[in-house]
């Protein structure tokens, strides 16, 4: 199963950047004020859609 | 005129690749499911092969995989998301020109796979089965279409990135990724190449990257889809915003480990088997957790599916959605998988999540954005959109319930044994067997098809009848996180 040297150390640093990620989404305020982020869309445009 | 100015002041969406794609997306449609009906008709009636190789069903079944896959999901995908990511950053597309050379660039590639893959020009590999010269191409649309995307989000007027976004930008870069590892190929001449990888090895990429298609290309990217169109639709938030984020998090993670489970009972090891088939069945929770998300959306609402058929398309996408991720997770298990494998049952279960999930989430959503693209707000024919829903149904439903039939007979046909642990039938009764099921299969493919015929019909109609208008990005004032 020699794949498993690419496979597992690939799988590993995508996991690091997954997390990575997820810190910057934490660390930038786009997981505050949810609620009020899900009606965006829904807001009155100056045009339809 | 607002519009006029709107237009001189640079202030308008960038809507056209949305409706190149849109409309790419109905007309590949149409061709990817009339290839998957003739292909259907050649099993029951495998005369229909003709003779002719470029007509053979081993040539065709690719065509149609990849033709409904990367050509009708592709630019339904491609469509939707250069519409969402705009609308929610209220900016105009990232560098339009080059969404345009992705779009043609899109079309180079189907065109070349429908003419290679008849051809018999074939790298084996499924859903991977394009030559390596395509496959650079596909490389070039795929790097156009990210920095598009992500140049959009990049330049967004919202401080925060709507939900769907993280689910196209997680698609994107997945495919990316999934593309290139099971791409890697030395190349022997234009047209034949061999993998990088040998024997249980490539199996195992092959079977990585297979799953990881069905699971970001054909669930994540969708999801981003159901994600804005269905709220548009109903004119509701999300149920829990909350748990779209959560639940997008724990099946990017998920997905990724799940694709062992076409292996069962290879040659791949017993532990890496292990593996894929508890990671399939924990996916289940993620993946109700977005249905859930997306049904109870219309909490409160529910009436609206009584008149709206675009809604029933998407709820009823959801429904199949929750039915093939769970029908999933169950195959995955061993000893069920024990039989399932290599019957019709799998071919089933593809097809209630193909049908089912994909092409209902993506008509509905294009019923949604198409008349939205030429000054309206609905269709042509309401009526029409209502036929072409009852109609794709019941073809769903004749299509999985035949195969589920078939399969389960063929897995038990397969390993009864005789007292004295000799076969009790040959594979050829089992084939005879099937047919009346292929038949039926094949009925509900031309319903699914008609339906599709059915839409085209309205879009047309839709696009004669209405005329291409900016659309005007929202002024500053409703622009602040």
């Amino acid at each position: 199963m020699d794949i498993l040297y690419l496979l597992i150390p690939f799988s590993v640093v995508l996991v690091l950047l997954i997390v990575a990620v997820f810190g910057w989404a934490v660390n930038s305020g786009q997981l505050e004020d949810l609620a009020r982020e899900g009606e965006r869309i829904l807001l009155d445009e100056d045009q339809g859609t | 005129m607002a519009n006029e100015k709107a237009l001189a002041t640079g202030a308008a969406y960038e809507d056209g690749p949305v409706r190149a794609f849109a409309l790419a997306a109905v007309l590949w449609g149409v061709v990817g499911m009339l290839v998957g009906v003739v292909i259907a008709a050649q099993l029951a009636w495998p005369d229909l092969n003709l003779g002719i190789p470029w007509l053979s069903y081993g040539r065709l079944r690719p065509l149609h995989t990849n033709a409904v896959i990367f050509a009708f999901g592709g630019c339904a995908l491609f469509a939707t998301s250069y519409h969402v990511v705009q609308r929610t950053g209220q900016t105009r597309l990232f560098a339009p020109g080059l969404a345009w050379f992705h779009f043609w660039c899109w079309q180079l590639v189907v065109v070349a796979a429908a003419i290679t893959l008849p051809l018999g020009i074939t790298r084996g590999k499924e859903y991977a089965e394009l030559e390596w010269p395509i496959a650079v191409l596909i490389t070039i649309a795929w790097v156009a279409y990210a920095i598009v995307f992500f140049g959009t989000v990049g330049r967004r007027k919202i401080r925060h990135i709507y939900v769907a976004n993280w689910f196209f930008g997680a698609f994107i870069i997945a495919v990316a990724l999934l593309h290139l590892v099971n791409g890697a190929v030395l190349p022997v001449s234009f047209w034949k190449s061999y993998s990088a990888y040998a024997g249980v090895q490539d199996a195992m990429v092959q079977w990585w990257y297979g799953h990881n298609a069905v699971g970001f290309f054909l669930t994540a990217g969708f999801l981003g889809m159901m994600y804005y169109y269905i709220p548009k639709q109903a004119e509701r938030p999300v149920y829990s915003y909350r748990l779209s984020i959560v639940h997008f998090w724990a099946l990017i993670f998920t997905y990724m480990w799940a694709g062992p489970h076409h292996l069962h009972y290879t040659a791949l090891p017993d532990w890496a088997q292990s593996v894929g088939m508890i990671f399939s069945l924990v996916l289940l929770a993620p993946s109700w957790g977005g249905m859930i998300n997306g049904v109870m959306t219309l909490s409160g609402a529910w009436h609206k599916l009584r008149d709206d058929p675009i809604l029933k398309f998407l709820i009823v996408a959801l429904s199949f959605y929750g039915m093939s991720t769970f029908e999933g997770p169950m195959m995955s298990i061993k000893t069920v998988n024990a039989l399932s494998h290599y019957t019709d049952w799998t071919v089933g279960h593809v097809h209630s999540g193909a049908l089912g999930w994909v092409g209902l989430i993506s008509m509905g959503s294009l019923y949604h954005l198409i008349p939205r693209m030429y000054g309206r707000t609905e269709m042509y024919s309401k009526r029409a959109i209502e036929l072409h829903f009852w109609i794709a149904t019941l073809g769903i439903v004749l299509y999985i319930a035949a195969m589920w039939i078939a399969g389960v007979m063929q897995g038990l046909m397969w390993r009864a044994v005789n007292p004295d642990g000799t076969l009790v039938y040959t594979f050829v009764e089992s084939v005879k067997a099937t047919w009346p099921f292929y038949v039926i299969r094949l009925g509900g493919g031309l319903l699914y098809l008609a339906g599709m015929g059915v839409m085209s019909w309205n879009v047309i109609k839709t696009v004669q009848a209405g005329h291409v208008q900016p659309a005007r990005i929202p002024t500053a004032a409703l622009a602040h996180a």
